[in-house]
């Protein structure tokens, strides 16, 4: 493996700035690395990792050279230029094939890029391509990707976490030092926890959806994934602002993350108060994945923090209205996909041909079985007759969150638990068991409901597995996720003697 | 409240307009069935003086100047079609279904 490959960003960053490395050699590095590890999931080498579903090896060296001839010509090149970065599969890429995860979408080339996407290139960051993803971001597996599964870098019989698994694995298996990744109730940080990286949720509407081809509008959230929390500071720098064509988008400024993790690098968190969600630990959780979080609580006072135990009455019930609410705006939301404008087209044969008719044979064929489950359940919680008890309960149940977590900031700076309840299962273990799946999203869920921002980082290992710390602040105070997390990185890799991801095994089959 | 019949599925697969077989169905109503009665407890938090939140940030309407600017060509628009003809989509008989 060429080492540049297991550089961070920043590191890169600083090796480009002084000219030890081109970005074309950066690119062609992880380019390489992809070409050797990520693999075909069928076929003679059914555990490659599947990180990507498209890899675009010209667009990317030629994006790469042209940062390398500005930087020779003097020009003034943000810190990430010449770094590259995967993009989830469901922002949208000029030019370039984007399919969130499903054969609906098969082929389809958008004419437009996602304000994500425009940013990172007048970021100067290179694109390597589209991450691996459950269909239409439906999903805590990846293992509902209409193109076969992403693979967990710790353990290829394992799921890498959904539905941005294919943005984590990139990180674990150094394909790519930066992704893109997209939270719904969780789908940023579920997956960081499970492949020992880093995710944040920013804050609703701090990064904009133009774009991003939408769940559930009222959820969904696009945001950065790194292996260091700098370095997913550093991006979400990029990525974060307002954004006219997003009616949604915050005209907020975006707070200063990275001085934020820059303060917190120090290591010392004397004065911030930290709550410990009674609700988010103890039954339904693995022994050692509360084993590592007590650890990391005896960090962070260690650090100086005042931890104190607080309880949020109400979230239990947060995975219950999620599962309504996410459900409702899906079966909205995906109504698009008619076989009309574009995508898949069916036309059903021995048949009266009517735009109904191939309307539901095209979304039969299109959909795989988790997004028509959602689509059907969010058809019957919006069906009259049920939208009072389902959707409008569902609604109310937000509110009651919401205040939760407002009373909890008035007493705190910051809340923490696990991020997922267990380590990575093993791939088609809850496959079948829609409700087993839903519960590895409980810790994760309430942030999405309640619009505030979220971080997953490494807490170490259990039975060799890794398992995620989730930092959560209140709606626009994304820079004391960077500030926490970034003191409890640091004293944690002190104790470890290096960053987690030095102990992710080398790709199996693959020699190095 | 929470039972979903088999029936119900099919009804709702038709306003959903995905077409699913006999099996799909069963297996659905099957995992409907179960994911209904599990969230069905927040009927019960719900309670009358909880105000519903559909939005976690309260929204304004937001507009533009309106003022012609730049967008899609059509031959960008309908690049992704499945079939276009003379600068249109071309789309399956819509009008007339029942003849």
């Amino acid at each position: 493996m060429n080492e540049l490959v297991q550089w961070d960003a920043t590191r890169l960053a600083e090796g480009l700035r002084s000219g030890v490395v081109s970005a074309e050699e950066v690119t062609r590095a992880h380019l390489d690395r992809i070409d050797a590890v990520d693999g075909p999931t069928s076929g003679a080498n059914e555990s490659g990792v599947h990180a990507f579903l498209h890899v675009d090896h010209e667009g990317a060296l030629a994006r790469a050279r042209q940062i390398d001839a500005d930087r020779a010509a003097g020009a003034d090149l943000g810190p990430l230029a010449g770094i590259p970065v995967g993009v989830k599969d469901v922002l949208t890429t000029k030019g370039l094939p984007t399919t969130a995860g499903s054969r609906m979408l098969q082929g389809w080339v958008p004419p437009y890029d996602a304000t994500v996407v425009r940013e990172l290139h007048a970021a100067g960051l290179v694109v390597l391509g589209k991450t691996n993803m459950d269909e239409f971001a439906m999903g805590s597996t990846t293992e509902h990707s209409a193109y076969g599964v992403t693979r967990n870098p710790w353990d290829a019989t394992r799921i890498p976490g959904g539905s941005g698994g294919g943005s984590a694995a990139a990180l674990a298996a150094f394909e790519a030092p930066l992704t893109i990744g997209s939270d719904t109730g969780g789908s940023i940080r579920q997956p960081a926890a499970v492949t020992g990286t880093v995710g944040v949720k920013p804050t609703y509407g701090a990064v904009s959806r133009y774009g991003l081809i939408a769940l559930a509008s009222s959820l969904d959230q696009a945001g950065p994934c790194a292996r260091t929390v700098m370095d997913t500071a550093l991006l979400h720098a990029v990525i974060a602002g307002h954004d006219p064509y997003d009616s949604t988008s915050l005209p907020d400024a975006v707070p200063d993350v990275v001085g934020a993790a820059r303060q917190g690098a120090t290591g010392d968190l004397t004065g911030v108060r930290v709550g410990v969600v009674t609700e988010l630990s103890g039954e339904g959780y693995e022994p050692g994945v509360v084993a590592r979080f007590e650890e990391a609580l005896a960090e962070l006072r260690a650090a100086g923090a005042e931890v104190v135990e607080l309880s949020l009455p109400n979230i239990v019930h947060a995975l219950a209205a999620y599962y309504l609410i996410l459900p409702s705006e899906a079966s909205s939301n995906l109504a698009k996909f008619d076989g009309m404008r574009y995508g898949l087209r069916v036309v059903p044969e021995g048949e009266n041909v009517t735009a109904e008719t191939v309307m539901r044979a095209t979304r039969a064929a299109g959909f795989g079985d988790e997004a028509k489950r959602r689509i059907v359940l969010g058809t019957y919680a919006l069906s009259a007759g049920y939208y009072d008890a389902y959707y409008g309960s569902a609604q109310k149940v937000r509110t009651l969150v919401q205040r939760d977590f407002a009373a909890a900031f008035a007493d705190v700076d910051v809340l923490v638990s696990p991020t997922a309840p267990t380590v990575a299962y093993r791939l088609g273990e809850k496959l079948d068991d829609p409700l087993a799946m839903y519960a590895g999203d409980v810790a994760t869920i309430p942030a999405n409901l309640a619009g505030i921002p979220g971080m997953s980082l490494p807490a170490g290992l259990s039975d060799g597995l890794p398992v995620g710390l989730q930092v959560l602040a209140p709606q626009r105070a994304d820079d004391r996720l960077y500030r926490v997390g970034a003191a409890l990185e640091a004293r944690l890799n002190d104790k470890w003697g290096g960053p987690l991801l030095a102990k992710v095994p080398t790709w199996q089959g693959v020699s190095a | 409240m929470s039972a979903i019949s088999r029936t119900e599925v099919e009804h709702l697969a038709r306003l959903a307009r995905i077409d699913m077989s006999d099996e799909e169905l069963d297996r659905v109503a099957g995992q409907l069935d179960a994911v209904l009665d599990a969230v069905a407890a927040v009927a019960k938090v719900a309670t009358d003086d909880v105000p519903a939140t559909s939005h976690p940030v309260p929204l304004t309407n937001v507009t533009r100047p309106d003022v012609v600017r730049p967008g899609l060509s059509a031959q960008e628009a309908l690049a992704g079609a499945p079939a276009a003809e003379d600068g249109r989509f071309r789309v399956p008989m819509i009008l007339g279904e029942e003849a």
